[in-house]
């Protein structure tokens, strides 16, 4: 164990603090000062990496540490960070901390809700941190079930069948999951599960072949991958705000991390011959995806819809196996997660005081509440790819790396996605128009007041975030970039 | 067999022991002294519990008719820390108005089933596994029919022995098979007397077929739901875990030390019984109301879970079923540990009775959805460890189709587990269970449960441990 354990501990503490928390204050209070420090933390190991790489430390992964913990299965519990997961930290670390200020006022029963909360980050921030198969997989399933109890305890609509769903497909993906982890273990030969490990090994080919779509598979649903992305929909629309920001904003991140460190990383071979299923799956997501946000009327669900789109263009980038398309991948997870975040944050603020999601109820809301209307329009902007928001750079970076593949078949899937731009475009700002101006439709809208102070805080600290990878994009890719390189030679090999 | 080797069976001597001195004690002790009967019975059987629990070097009694392993050391503490558990749980149900007079007859019958399984675990010859085996299973019909004025438990009572005896019968005659085939019921002869005729198959699969009816899995299940039903709910709870953990060791070492040429034969029949056995077991569980039932049909899936381990026949593949069996020991304890206390508050069984429980019981809530995600695998509970073992295990051999199957059905099985969580913690009820007061003695059991679920998975010393003694083909 070393320091990068903290990010799992603090989360820990902060259950154990929880559970004897007496009032609202005091929980409210523990949440706010937990999620600072990992902030805090996530910034000093930024911090600590950046030197360190320039102090010219190449190896492929930083500050390791490696712990036996069932020698019979060669399973240790062994953590460290490359440039792509330090990514993934501050993405969450962003999320988690605006997420406790969004669910200032959950009700009923807030301290249950923020100790599945801390259960959930505990599972993300040690996915992101592990190296060995069996704790990746094991921090996976443990983001799993808290989902259950959010979404059904404090979700909204058909909650409970939204619940069951969504932990019922992931479970299903972790099925696959489990039998393509153990399986690279066995083939593999390797002396541990440890992935850089077993990346020096070499899995047979015609194992590769059916252990290859097992783990892709696997790490596709979480990652929305068509047609494994029905429990998104419902689940991120039945989820109460703070769940649908870490879910969409992070979770759904762990299946195209994961899919790229164990699927594309450990079998190259098979990545290289069996992409073009997965890459016709995935342009359907993203084309697909953008469609059904358009015909779509309730808000949640228009954002779902547009998350399965942008997921699927995250998968869609890592398949095109070059560097530019999956510094674009890696650029998009963080830019959508943020866009996301920001986007089911204000959903479920504008929600709270209207108390209807649906755009057709709505209207004239930005001379209510300029702020929330102003914040909207920014993440809508951002969504749609202005220039200078991070959703530009990501998807200009993904484009323009995809059509390096000079075939006929490569092209023209590139050209589909790009597509999908404009059906974004369209449905942002029929969303905007139609809520945020023109004429209010319901006289009660009048009285509502605009943002609180904790709002403000979510909300605002997002908009920096996107503004910032936006506007610096190359501080950040430099950071990816080093990190993709030993994915991108085994690819080459 | 000289005195001083008599004397090295010493774990059975002292369960024998104790039995004769609670027998005594509840014959003459008056109604006064009979007060102290159960904290004494308990205080006692932990006693014997702590003298048998350190492992000692392999030997063998009787010229191997007798044989001792590390193993069975660990196997045995697991039995008796679980049967103290259900002492525990049955401490304030036996000084009820019904069953206070027979409290005494409770841990007599108890004890003695467990001697019985000392024995079938011990054995190293068919003649002392049959004994061992019937010694477990009489007065566990006894027990099943506990509350004689109850209709259901004495159905349950006349059910559970005569499908007993009916599949006794079966294994019988498979072992004289063996002898006819043979001409010698040693498991070190017939290690090498047994080359895989069609003879000496056919008395594979008559013997086999006691103990797999007493692990309960499909085909021979039937009795399961009815009488895990109508049976008392702590002997309910001893019959799913101590009986069915015990009966499983013995069908791995049987099939491993007798049966290892024929190992192919077993393997190909053991396949179809898991893949039964998790599904049949799942599919019914999901339209189960009575929580008694519904666990009953869990159990014939984990029962299956747990035969994964068999089928693999290596080291691993032992010392993951041995853990896999201290896991779901805790797991299922614990929920029939909740189950109890509520069907004595109340007389309530039914999901549906559940709806609400979170807001007027917390506590029970929680240990009850811990033992069930322990149960359905979810880290960071133990049952994760133990699942992911097992089919390691399994993977190691190269059943990949078999772990899927299994896989894809830790899915089903999630879904109904999560019934039951969603009664408890989602849905919201006017006449929700009022808040109930447990006592020490269940208290105590409960807290163990869950600390052990918590805890065995995270440290990895207890398989450790296991891990040392285990062995394979």
């Amino acid at each position: 164990m070393n320091f990068l354990s903290i990010f799992v501990l603090i989360p820990f503490l902060m259950m154990v603090a929880l559970l004897f928390a007496k009032n609202r204050n005091q929980i409210n209070f523990i949440a706010a000062s937990g999620s600072i420090l990992l902030l805090i933390f996530t910034g000093l190991v930024t911090y600590l990496f950046v030197t360190e790489r320039a102090a010219g430390n190449v190896a492929e992964m930083l500050f390791r540490a490696d712990t036996v913990w069932y020698a019979p299965f060669n399973i240790h519990y062994s953590v460290g960070i490359d440039g792509i997961s330090i990514a993934m930290l501050l993405l969450t670390s962003i999320i988690v901390f605006t997420g406790v200020f969004a669910s200032w006022r959950i009700d009923p029963l807030p301290k249950e809700f923020f100790l599945w909360f801390c259960l959930l980050s505990i599972g993300v921030y040690g996915f992101f941190i592990s190296i060995d198969l069996f704790t990746m997989f094991m921090y996976y399933e443990i983001a799993l079930i808290p989902m259950y109890l959010l979404i059904g305890i404090w979700g909204t609509g058909k909650k409970e069948y939204a619940a069951m769903k969504l932990t019922l497909m992931l479970m299903g993906g972790s099925a696959l999951l489990m039998v393509g982890i153990l399986g690279i273990y066995y083939f593999s030969g390797a002396q541990s599960m440890n992935i850089l490990d077993i990346a020096q090994k070499h899995i047979p080919l015609s194992a590769q072949y059916f252990l290859f779509p097992l783990t892709f598979m696997g790490f596709g649903v979480l990652g929305a991958l068509f047609p494994f992305h029905t429990w998104s929909p419902d689940g991120h629309a039945s989820a109460p705000t703070a769940v649908s920001m870490l879910h969409a904003g992070v979770l759904m991140k762990l299946g195209g991390y994961g899919a790229f460190r164990v699927a594309m990383y450990l079998m190259p071979e098979a990545a290289h011959e069996m992409a073009w299923i997965f890459l016709i799956l995935t342009g359907i997501s993203v084309v697909y995806g953008a469609f059904s946000a358009v015909v779509q009327t309730d808000l949640k669900y228009i954002n779902a819809y547009s998350s399965v789109s942008h997921c699927g263009l995250v998968l869609f980038a890592i398949l095109m196996q070059n560097e530019t398309a999956m510094t674009g991948a890696i650029m998009q997870m963080l830019s959508h997660g943020l866009m996301t975040a920001l986007f089911f944050a204000l959903i479920g603020m504008i929600y709270g005081r209207t108390h209807t999601r649906l755009i057709t109820e709505m209207g004239g809301l930005m001379k209510i509440l300029p702020f929330l209307g102003v914040s909207y329009v920014i993440a809508g902007l951002a969504s749609l790819g202005l220039p200078g928001l991070s959703g530009f750079v990501a998807e200009m970076t993904i484009f323009v790396g995809s059509f390096q593949e000079v075939d006929t078949f490569h092209r023209a899937l590139t050209i589909s996605a790009a597509a999908s731009i404009v059906i974004t475009a369209v449905y942002i700002l029929r969303v905007v128009g139609k809520i945020l101006y023109g004429k209010v439709q319901n006289p009660h809208h009048e009285d509502l007041s605009d943002a609180t102070w904790w709002e403000r805080i979510s909300v605002v600290t997002l908009i920096i975030a996107i503004v910032a990878l936006g506007s610096l994009p190359l501080w950040i890719s430099n950071l990816i970039h080093e990190s993709l390189t030993p994915v991108v030679n085994n690819l080459m090999r | 067999m000289n005195y001083a080797s008599f004397l090295q069976l010493h774990d059975e001597l002292s369960l024998l022991a104790l039995i004769v001195i609670l027998l005594i004690y509840d014959t003459f002790a008056n109604e006064a002294k009979m007060r102290y009967f159960q904290p004494i019975a308990i205080l006692l059987f932990s006693i014997h519990t702590l003298l048998n629990c350190v492992p000692r070097t392999s030997f063998e009694v009787a010229g191997g008719m007798y044989q001792y392993v590390p193993m069975l050391t660990y196997v045995k503490t697991i039995l008796n820390v679980g049967t103290l558990i259900v002492f525990l749980q049955a401490h304030h149900w036996l000084n009820g108005a019904s069953s206070i007079i027979r409290r005494g007859e409770f841990y007599f019958l108890t004890l003695s089933t467990l001697l019985g399984m000392y024995f079938m675990m011990s054995a190293g010859h068919f003649l002392l596994f049959f004994i061992g085996i019937e010694t477990a299973s009489i007065p566990m019909a006894t027990l099943v029919a506990f509350n004689k004025s109850n209709h259901k438990s004495a159905e349950a009572g006349a059910k559970y022995i005569l499908s007993a005896v009916f599949a006794s019968g079966i294994s019988l005659f498979g072992m004289s098979l063996i002898y006819g085939a043979t001409g010698t019921l040693y498991f070190n002869d017939l290690a090498t007397a047994l080359t895989g005729g069609p003879l000496q198959l056919l008395a594979m699969v008559f013997f086999a077929v006691g103990l797999l009816f007493k692990i309960s899995l499909v085909p021979f299940h039937l009795w399961t739901p009815d009488v895990y039903e109508g049976a008392p709910t702590n002997i309910t709870s001893y019959l799913s875990v101590i009986s069915k953990g015990s009966a499983v060791f013995v069908l791995f070492t049987i099939l491993i030390k007798v049966f290892g040429s024929m190992v192919h034969e077993w393997q190909a029949v053991l396949y179809g019984i898991i893949v039964l056995s998790i599904t049949v077991g799942n599919i019914f569980a999901i339209r189960q109301q009575n929580l008694k039932r519904f666990l009953a049909f869990s159990s014939i899936s984990q029962a299956g879970y747990i035969l994964l381990g068999v089928i693999s026949g290596s080291a691993m593949g032992m010392s993951s079923l041995v853990y896999y069996v201290l896991v779901y020991g805790f797991s299922n304890l614990a929920a029939f540990g909740v189950i109890a206390i509520i069907e004595n508050h109340s007389q309530k069984l039914n999901i549906k009775d559940y709806n609400g429980l979170y807001r007027t019981n917390p506590k029970l809530s929680v240990v009850m959805m811990f033992a069930l995600f322990s149960l359905a695998g979810i880290p960071p509970f133990a049952g994760f460890f133990s699942k992911f073992f097992i089919f390691s295990a399994a993977i190691q051999q190269g059943f990949y189709v078999l772990v899927f199957i299994a896989l894809v059905n830790t899915i089903i099985s999630l879904y109904y587990y999560l019934l039951v969580v969603k009664a408890m913690f989602l849905t919201n009820s006017d006449d929700a269970i009022a808040p109930i007061r447990s006592d020490l003695a269940l208290k105590v059991s409960l807290v163990i449960c869950t600390a052990a679920i918590l805890v065995i998975g995270l440290f990895s010393s207890i398989y450790n441990q296991i891990n040392v003694f285990g062995f394979g083909m």
